[in-house]
């Protein structure tokens, strides 16, 4: 070994440690842990009633527009398939699915306001549909989440025009690119015909979807 | 290393200025020299998907230089306590802490904005700039170097975040934060907001990088023929 | 167009995770001069995407459902196992490959594109089946467009181009051209 010469510079080795026992490694990660748990759990709490507080005015927003201002609201609970006036026992509030029922101040009934979401062009597209059951007449639809291409697609959101054609059409829909004529048809929006079509597809499967289910309780007697 | 030195004393001849400490040189290679997006082209996920329109990547410039000085500063402070074996771990489990922290105070109080910038609040967690920072930096100096560091790497990213989401936006929506300033005649380029828009923008922001240090170059060997 | 085939179609095409989503990115500017190194990280990347998406269901329904705010750190730290193990079989049974990827390998761990999939199967509660779907969507998706950047710029390297565009100022208006071609897809498989 005496008299080589090594080619490359050996980088200067520090002096060897002794290998770090497991147990101060477990510890290093243990500590992290805690903080880390700690940290988040804290934040979370403080957070929390904020977060619950905004998607709520969201949600009860959403169902005065789309209702028109009933002045009074029903709550109705979806358990297993059926609808129901009492919420399940045992089950997080805020995981039920929910049916809103609204009544005019006469007492009857103005509509129903559902959420339902389906896939638009760039991402989910949530929907607030009211509609009355009876008679497949919507109400309205509120948007209560998109990622549209803005300027194109989220005009379904913001293009007021085509918001207020909604209301009054009888479901399933139908969207035409030409001026629509009749009860059941919706003229798609220039430039965001996907995103017309997507919000069309959500209203005709939410009412598919809730008619059975309130037509179902009504028959129950329980209206 | 530089020391900061004093004054000199009034009857001595005209000498360089004093070297700025090194405090400053950390925050301010960040910004300049050293940018995390322009220079070391870190960060280019969030530079691009969120850069559509000024309030966004004012918030998620926000978010991240909040994460990247807590971070720093805490990675720094317990740097003689990790074992090098643990090293990458703990790095990470204490940037993601920071993350979850920032996106839940976002969720909180921003609900507009966290909503628009989605999934990418999250992604800060493996935004290279802060990984990288802490492996090249914070885990190896103290914590005021550290903060220095990151602060100025922050505020690096959050210039290159402004540059690129004031130009998609004010050419794609004809507004600034929100703001109608071409007026209603304008029609918005919306191309800009788009994701190629996005790509375009920074591309042109470093040609005409490229063509700078081209002329400096040419201009060095001119000067030196 | 089904739910599964859209799944597939979109993230491949009308939503691609690097073009579309900007997701991926310092891999397809970092790895993208040469054709073969490209195909073969995004081949890697896909794989790591499929376990992750197999993981993160696991974990969203037996762990998460009562702690949603550990999601974030739960995720990386599967994400980080996942790609440390891949490396070790990479390494063991593909040593060429391990040395060609060299730092990349690693450097899959942040990438956007593996937590940003995560985060995306997870808001839109997609299923297991979905998930992988939505994975092998997403990877190859990555690898398109990979290989795409790459045999674009290995023509570049050999053409005649001025010294200010030289490295990343093309390279980001071939990008930009290649998402717009990308838009062509929109409106793919839509009712």
């Amino acid at each position: 070994m005496s008299g080589d010469q090594e080619p490359r510079t050996v980088p200067a080795v520090p002096q060897a440690e002794p290998s770090v026992p497991a147990s101060r490694l477990l510890m290093t990660l243990a500590f992290g842990g805690a903080f880390a748990g700690l940290l988040i759990a804290y934040v979370y709490e403080k957070t929390l009633p904020a977060i619950q507080k905004y998607a709520d005015a969201k949600i009860e927003g959403a169902v005065n527009e789309v209702l028109g201002k009933p002045a009074r609201l029903e709550t109705l609970y979806l358990v297993g398939d059926k609808l129901s006036k009492t919420p399940p026992a045992g089950v997080e509030l805020r995981e039920v699915t929910k049916a809103y029922v609204g009544f005019d101040d006469k007492g009857a009934r103005v509509g129903v306001a559902v959420e339902a979401a389906e896939p638009g062009f760039v991402d989910e597209v949530r929907l607030m549909v009211g509609f009355d059951p009876a008679t497949s007449m919507l109400t309205g639809f509120s948007m209560l989440g998109q990622k549209e291409t803005p300027g194109l697609g989220d005009k379904v959101e913001k293009d007021m025009t085509f918001v207020g054609a909604f209301r009054g059409k009888v479901a399933p829909l139908k969207g035409t690119k030409s001026t629509a004529t009749d009860a059941s048809t919706v003229q798609t929006l220039t430039g965001a015909t996907i995103s017309s079509r997507t919000v069309i597809q959500i209203i005709n499967h939410a009412v598919a979807l809730w008619q059975p289910r309130l037509q179902a309780l009504e028959k129950e007697g329980v209206q | 290393m530089n020391a900061p030195i004093p004054a000199l004393p009034p009857d001595e001849p005209a000498a360089a200025p004093p070297p700025p400490p090194q405090l400053f040189l950390d925050f301010w290679s960040g910004i300049g020299q050293n940018n995390p997006v322009f220079v070391q082209m870190l960060g280019l996920c969030p530079a691009l998907a969120v850069s559509n329109s000024v309030t966004n990547g004012l918030a998620m410039g926000v978010a991240t230089l909040f994460v990247l000085v807590c971070s720093s500063f805490l990675i720094s402070a317990v740097r003689n306590y990790i074992a090098n074996e643990v090293r990458l771990c703990s790095y990470i489990l204490i940037i993601a802490t920071f993350v979850t922290v920032a996106d839940m105070v976002l969720a909180a109080w921003f609900p507009e904005i966290s909503k628009a910038l989605g999934p990418f609040i999250p992604l800060i967690v493996v935004n290279c700039i802060i990984l990288g920072r802490a492996e090249a930096f914070a885990g190896k100096v103290g914590p005021a170097r550290a903060v220095a560091d990151a602060i100025g790497m922050g505020l690096g990213f959050m210039l290159a975040l402004l540059m690129v989401s004031a130009f998609r936006e004010l050419l794609g929506s004809g507004s600034l934060l929100g703001f109608n300033i071409l007026g209603p005649r304008y029609e918005p380029w919306v191309f800009m907001v788009m994701p190629p828009g996005g790509f375009l923008t920074l591309g042109l922001i470093f040609l005409f990088m490229g063509w700078r240090m081209d002329r400096d170059a040419r201009r060095a060997k001119e000067g030196k023929a | 167009m089904s739910g599964l085939a859209w799944i597939f179609f979109s993230t491949l095409l009308v939503n691609n995770f690097t073009l579309a989503m900007f997701l991926g990115l310092c891999s397809f500017f970092g790895v993208t001069s040469k054709i073969d190194t490209a195909w073969r990280l995004g081949a890697a990347n896909t794989f790591v995407l499929v376990i992750t998406a197999v993981s993160v269901w696991l974990l969203n329904t037996f762990l998460l459902a009562r702690t949603p705010f550990l999601r974030t750190i739960a995720f990386i730290v599967v994400i980080a196992s996942t790609v440390q193990i891949v490396e070790m079989i990479i390494k063991k049974y593909l040593p060429v490959l391990f040395r060609e990827l060299g730092i990349y390998l690693p450097l899959i761990t942040t990438n956007c594109a593996i937590l940003g999939l995560a985060l995306f199967q997870t808001t839109r509660n997609y299923n297991l089946i979905e998930g992988i779907v939505f994975a092998f969507g997403a990877g190859l998706g990555l690898t398109l467009a990979l290989t795409l950047m790459a045999s674009i710029r290995e023509r570049m390297d050999v053409a005649d181009v001025p010294a200010m565009a030289k490295r990343m100022g093309l390279v980001l208006i071939v990008a930009s051209c290649l998402s717009m071609a990308f838009m062509g897809f929109a409106g793919l498989g839509s009712q």
